[in-house]
């Protein structure tokens, strides 16, 4: 598919949008419907496009595999170390309103957090899942 | 009776894309063909639990002054984590049949098990 | 404080795990996986002495009440399941640490050791929650990652051997959805106790019934309860060795946990009395325990030979609970503490056999049990208590089982019982026999892979294990009164005593 000048075209103007999206699902997600898995499985999708229009080399070139594999993890990470975090404040796991003063506020920068976890942890995982299949079909 | 069953639409049509995905996963013999069986047998529990929470003449569920009756969410977020994990398990089957051609050179189920009784 | 610690069970795998995969080597994952495990054991007893004598400990994750909040409620029952899987995650812990290199390649150790993570946090999950969805991801959480291990076995044997368990255990589970989908309908709650409390209200609902067929078939499959067992020789038999001990010993106990669950505290017991539930699960229990005994029986190799005898004594825990007594449901959770311990010693052993001759064929190993007196001693010692002679852990479960079917002079079980048993000695009997007389032939031992043949004995840390469990089996049977009584309170709180 490398060679199709439309799709070479339309992927290097709609992955940016593709990704602008994913980050206002994700940001917006605690208003309205949205959330780190949608916005991990978009961001993902991006890349995805990219890989397919432009190669597994390319697409390996904008985020490595092993940048990847840390950042699946560290989302991960992120997320339980939100639920720590509220737990050495004197909450229970997970319980956001013991992370500021305001518990309003509290809610609010907790679930930004932790859905920003998830986010990461989804798209790289996504990702991942696409480079290991792809190299194992077309080996390069 | 019409009612009934005009009423219950949706529940029959889970029940067809279930039953479908339930027959593909027990009849072919093919693992891909089995495992799209088994992704389409998760969906189907998906779309019951989706339409368990609709409510009738109820809104997306965002408070709103402009609203009062609204779906209830709940059944939807619980199916946000059924997708993941039916992701993650049709992942992990595409990876076992990647694995399994590899080794086998087949994925026709009969012909592994062939080759497991010879060896 | 011992609430904050029910949730950190949880929450150190969840940690650990995703540290762990980014790293490489061996020792350094291995070192993580075995603490871990370590700390968990240590809360859980610390957690358990809390609860012995029928105090609830209630956590409520993120603060929000239940039942609209995920609750953790932790009573005997719970914390004994929590204390089984980390002790014997600690266990092969310690036994991985020569046994996973030489059958794992070295550069997955690191992801090797965060499914096993993972899998631990499952498992440790499923034995705390109180709400029902919550279980069914903990549920997913261990199975997922018990596939991955599984297919890592060495044998091609062990991808196909996955991918059946990936298959029926997925139809369980979401059979298992289906169920608490319909439950949800009928209750609107997903909170157990919550359910339970509410039950009268929403009884007479056809979907009642329904949700609870779906349910017990789901929690089934996963628990290998027969006629729906045959994923498990295969998967247990092909794994790697730690494995095969961590799961044999963890996940289907753990499954009949949430079935104790399910039918003692979910709904009531005159509900499913009425439904021939108890009949049901004694002519299957029955007919599990002499068709997974015979079968152990026919087997010609070690790991799948126990692997059928995990069907036969998930047969023996079945008929425990449907005999609804509170002898009977004492020893049926008393064996499903007796049977992690005998189970994961003689894995370990069948494991060591891995490691030292690279074969669990019996006709490979005829005789090699000189050239290894304690592993083999162990190891026809956890054998006889597999079959249940008196002074360890087996005879303790069969003699109440016994007495609980006597008692309600239940002939057939009994017979079955005794059948079970006594085919226990013929396959118990073709393990001693094969390792202890040499035959004619000469003694054929294919070294392991990487063609080391200087394997002089088993390592220490492969020795540490096998004998920890075996003097657990000589311990408890000597010993009984410390699971006994904690068995006792969990029957009596379940039957509402």
């Amino acid at each position: 598919m490398g060679n199709d000048l439309v799709l070479r075209v339309v992927t290097k103007w709609l992955s940016p949008i593709i990704v602008l999206f994913a980050l206002y699902v994700q940001f917006h997600g605690d208003y309205s419907p949205g959330g780190g898995f949608q916005a991990g499985v978009i961001f993902s999708s991006a890349i995805l496009l990219y890989a397919l229009t432009y190669g597994l080399d390319a697409a390996l070139k904008v985020i490595p595999e092993s940048a990847l594999k840390i950042c699946a993890s560290f989302g991960v990470l992120l997320y339980a170390g939100v639920g720590v975090v509220s737990m050495l404040k004197g909450g229970n796991f997970l319980n956001y309103s013991v992370l500021l003063s305001d518990p309003v506020a509290g809610q609010h920068i907790g679930i930004i957090i932790i859905e920003l976890g998830v986010g990461i942890t989804v798209a790289s995982v996504m990702i991942l899942l696409f480079f290991t299949f792809a190299r194992r079909v077309a080996p390069e | 009776m019409l009612e009934y069953v005009a009423g219950h639409v949706n529940y029959w049509l889970i029940i067809v894309v279930m039953m479908v995905g339930l027959y593909t996963l027990i009849s072919r013999t093919n693992l891909m063909k089995k495992l799209a069986g088994l992704a389409m047998f998760q969906t189907a529990v998906i779309l019951f639990y989706v339409s368990l929470g609709k409510v009738k003449d109820g809104t997306v569920p965002i408070v709103d002054d402009a609203y009062e009756i609204y779906s209830n969410p709940l059944p939807q977020v619980l199916m946000l984590t059924a997708i993941v994990v039916g992701v993650a398990t049709t992942a992990l089957g595409f990876a076992l049949v990647i694995r399994i051609k590899e080794s086998y050179d087949s994925i026709e189920e009969d012909e592994i098990n062939k080759l497991d009784q010879d060896a | 404080m011992t609430e904050q610690l029910t949730i950190l069970l949880v929450v150190i795998p969840l940690l650990s795990a995703p540290i762990t995969a980014i790293f490489k080597n061996h020792l350094l994952t291995w070192a993580i996986t075995l603490s871990v495990s370590i700390v968990c054991f240590a809360i859980s007893g610390v957690i358990l002495a809390e609860v012995i004598d029928g105090k609830h400990v209630i956590y409520e994750l993120g603060g929000w009440r239940p039942p609209w909040g995920i609750e953790y409620k932790i009573d005997s029952l719970n914390a004994f399941i929590a204390l089984i899987v980390s002790g014997i995650a600690v266990v092969s812990g310690i036994f991985s640490f020569r046994s996973a290199p030489s059958e794992i390649d070295t550069t997955q150790s690191g992801l090797f050791y965060a499914a096993f993570q993972l899998c631990l946090l499952g498992l440790l999950g499923i034995a705390l929650t109180g709400d029902i969805f919550n279980l069914f991801v903990f549920l997913e959480i261990s199975s997922l990652s018990s596939y991955a291990l599984i297919s890592m076995g060495r044998k091609r044997q062990a991808l196909t051997a996955s991918f059946a368990y990936l298959i029926l255990g997925t139809i369980g589970a979401t059979f298992f959805l289906i169920g608490v989908g319909f439950l949800y309908a009928a209750s609107g709650s997903l909170n157990i106790a919550d359910i339970a409390e509410r039950f009268s209200s929403f009884e007479d609902m056809q979907l009642v019934v329904t949700a609870f067929i779906f349910i017990l078939l789901g929690i089934a499959l996963k628990a290998a309860i027969f006629p729906l067992h045959s994923w498990l020789p295969n998967a247990y038999g092909f794994a790697p060795s730690t494995v095969s001990i961590f799961l044999s010993a963890t996940a289907t106990k753990v499954s009949i946990y949430v079935l104790l669950r399910v039918l003692f505290d979910l709904y009531p017991i005159a509900y499913w009395q009425e439904l021939l539930i108890p009949q049901l699960l004694l002519v299957l229990g029955c007919v599990g325990v002499i068709y997974g005994s015979v079968r152990a029986w026919q087997q010609v190799e070690i790991k799948r030979l126990l692997a059928f005898s995990s069907v036969a004594q998930i047969g023996y825990i079945v008929i425990g609970i449907a005999l609804l007594t509170e002898t009977g449901l004492t020893a049926a959770v008393l064996h499903l503490f007796n049977h992690a311990i005998i189970k994961a010693t003689l894995f370990i052993g069948a494991g060591i056999l891995v490691y030292r001759a690279n074969s669990t064929k019996l006709s490979d190993l005829r005789g090699f049990g000189a050239s290894m007196p304690w592993t083999f001693f162990a190891m026809a010692f956890a054998g006889l208590s597999l079959i249940g002679v008196p002074g360890t852990v087996g005879f303790v479960t069969k003699w109440y089982l016994l007495e609980a079917a006597i008692q309600q002079s239940k002939w057939i079980v009994v017979g079955a019982i005794v059948i079970g048993s006594v085919f226990a000695i013929a396959y118990v009997w073709k393990i001693v026999e094969a390792l202890y007389f040499n035959s004619k032939r000469k003694i054929h031992i294919q070294h392991v892979k990487s063609g080391d043949i200087n394997i002089p004995s088993a390592s220490k840390s492969m020795g540490l294990a096998l004998w920890l469990g075996a003097i657990a089996c000589l311990y408890f049977g000597l010993f009984t009164n410390i699971p006994f009584n904690a068995a006792n309170a969990v029957a009596k709180a379940l039957l509402g005593m």
